[in-house]
């Protein structure tokens, strides 16, 4: 703490109250019965005029420091520690507190206190950045005056392209109250620079995205899965395909933090869909340093790259979620982050058979990365609630769905080699005669989401996949 | 929120790394390769070893003596191990890199 009271009783009081007028005169036979009072006036120095010696609290300092949520609040001190507290005017409980008797005999027994001055919701945010602000040990970028601040963000390099939310001491500390996790704990190291990327990092550039302190625990469990090895963020900006980290979320926290699973999910509109993939995206390129042009070598980039990140529909399906195939529990609020290029779509409007449907969507999903990309990368489909039905009508599983897409995803690799039909490139001549699957094993991801009309579903191509590649990543979003 | 006005200027936490790059002198540039061990490190794009092996024969021609490395994939940073075998067993390096 800030603060230490001295040993005797600490007594809060504001002018602007009508209990704390009332106990004036109380605060003066205090005065003289009890030892050692100190009274802290949050608005006026001048009240109460009953005693002397009042100490200015109106700084707030004092009250914020001793968690005051009330006035009047009596705390007795012993050896520097705060014993016990009573709020509001209670005689009983004053005379018990104070070691006193017959405080206020012409006041009635019992009479609440007024809200405190440290906890008005205008006051709170700048309050915890003047006297809590402690933890935040990022450098402060002063501003001159006339500077106008969406601007002076742009020129420092910190932009996506898209304007800033300028990340005050009050924003980020309000945004650290989303999570119960230390600001200084370290998260993992950002690539390509390999710093340590701390939760206040994080905090910092959430603001800049635009998100709410709820959606904090989401942006973190996303920066865990994309700075973790198997992931290699390193790869996914260095390469000249393009990709990104795509973000699912799976769980609870969904739909408590009002994410898009529906309609136009995969676009613009929401701001947590929006936002989440955003502050990873952020993270990188400012924690990392991972910036076209820089490390970022992409050659054509895509627009997932601002940030994509939504929701899975599990509510709509029978179907356990994607992060229940990837080890989570149901319950389990979680993450999945895939990197992959932009979702591309899949039109069909006319099969009504599951299994027509699944070689309907297997035969959109081969060109993905390229018709002669095959093993090396993964993919994602997401299917959509009218195209889900189809197999849900049939009454087919997770399970048979997904290895009756992977039937249909094979190839004869006769039809993918180099140089066949003039076209370089392609597999080995060694590769000659073989049924080969378009994703490696393990690497096909499948998610329900959409709106509840259009049977259009979408594949999203992945990047080189496996261990020398990228590995889809699931975390569990904590608190 | 705290506004700005036309007196007060406003503080930002600063969101990047924050990091100061470190100072590494260079190993001083070779006036000539006769004689010298130069690396040639391949990262395992299509046709980097058609590069290498091209530059392996002007090299030999120079008279320089060459070693071949590669790294295990493109798609990570070199392994330190092979980093500092290049650097206590060459010269000089280069490096096929890219498409």
């Amino acid at each position: 703490m800030g603060h230490t009271l001295s040993d005797g009783l600490a007594i809060f009081v504001k002018r602007d109250c009508a209990t704390c007028e009332m106990v004036a005169p109380v605060l003066a036979e205090l005065a003289v019965a009890a030892a050692d009072l100190t009274v802290y006036t949050q608005d006026d120095p001048a009240f109460p005029d009953t005693i002397t010696g009042v100490v200015d609290d109106t700084d707030l300092e004092a009250s914020w420091n001793h968690n005051i949520e009330t006035v009047p609040t009596v705390i007795r001190v012993v050896d520097g520690a705060e014993v016990e507290r009573t709020v509001g005017w209670d005689r009983n409980e004053w005379e018990r507190i104070t070691g006193t008797r017959t405080l206020g005999a012409d006041l009635p027994d019992v009479r609440p206190g007024c809200g405190s001055m440290s906890v008005d919701p205008n006051k709170e945010a700048a309050l915890d950045a003047r006297y809590g602000g402690g933890v935040l040990t990022s450098r402060r970028v002063e501003l001159a005056s006339a500077e106008d601040e969406i601007e002076a963000m742009y020129d420092r390099g910190w932009s996506d392209g898209f304007p800033l939310v300028p990340p005050t001491e009050a924003r980020v500390m309000a945004m650290l109250d989303g999570t119960t996790r230390a600001a200084d704990e370290v998260v993992g190291l950002a690539p390509p620079t390999l710093v340590d990327c701390t939760i206040e990092k994080i905090a910092i550039n959430a603001v800049m995205a635009g998100c709410r302190p709820e959606y904090l625990p989401v942006v973190i469990a996303a920066v865990e899965a994309a700075l973790s090895e198997e992931f290699n963020m390193h790869g996914v900006l260095a390469t000249t395909m393009s990709v990104g980290p795509i973000v699912v979320v799976n769980g609870p926290i969904a739909q408590r933090i009002g994410m898009n699973s529906g309609m136009n999910c995969l676009g613009q509109g929401n701001r947590a869909n929006s936002t989440i993939g955003r502050a990873l995206q952020l993270v990188v390129r400012n924690v990392g340093g991972g910036r076209p042009g820089e490390i970022d070598r992409s050659t054509q980039g895509n627009p997932g790259k601002y940030g994509l990140c939504f929701a899975e529909d599990e509510a709509g399906t029978p179907w356990e979620s994607l992060a229940v195939t990837q080890g989570m529990a149901p319950d389990q609020s979680a993450v999945t982050v895939f990197c992959g290029e932009a979702p591309r779509l899949i039109a069909d409007q006319k099969t009504r058979t599951a299994e027509g449907l699944t070689r309907s969507l297997a035969q959109a999903m081969l060109p993905a990365v390229g018709i002669r990309m095959v093993l090396g990368i993964d993919g994602m489909l997401v299917l959509s609630p009218e195209h889900m039905a189809r197999f849900v009508d049939a009454g087919w599983t997770r399970h048979q769905f997904t290895e009756a897409l992977l039937a249909e995803l094979e190839q004869n690799s006769d039809d993918l080699l180099e140089g066949t039909n003039g076209i370089g490139e392609g597999l080995p001549a060694a590769f000659g005669g073989m049924t080969i699957p378009k994703f490696r094993p393990g690497g096909l991801l499948i998610a329900h989401a959409g709106g509840p009309a259009g049977l259009f579903s979408s594949v999203i191509g992945g990047w080189v996949s496996g261990p020398k590649g990228s590995i889809p990543v699931t975390r569990a979003v904590g608190t | 929120m705290a506004q700005t006005s036309s007196t007060t200027s406003t503080t930002l936490l600063d969101p990047t790394n924050e990091a100061k790059p470190t100072e590494r002198p260079r190993v001083a540039r070779l006036d000539s390769v006769t004689g010298r061990t130069i690396g040639l490190l391949d990262i395992s794009k299509p046709r980097g070893d058609v590069f290498l092996n091209r530059v392996e024969e002007r090299l030999g021609a120079m008279g320089a003596n060459t070693i071949r490395y590669s790294k295990p994939t493109f798609a990570r940073p070199a392994p330190v191990d092979l980093r500092h075998q290049i650097a206590t067993e060459c010269d000089a390096v280069i490096e096929a890199l890219a498409d």
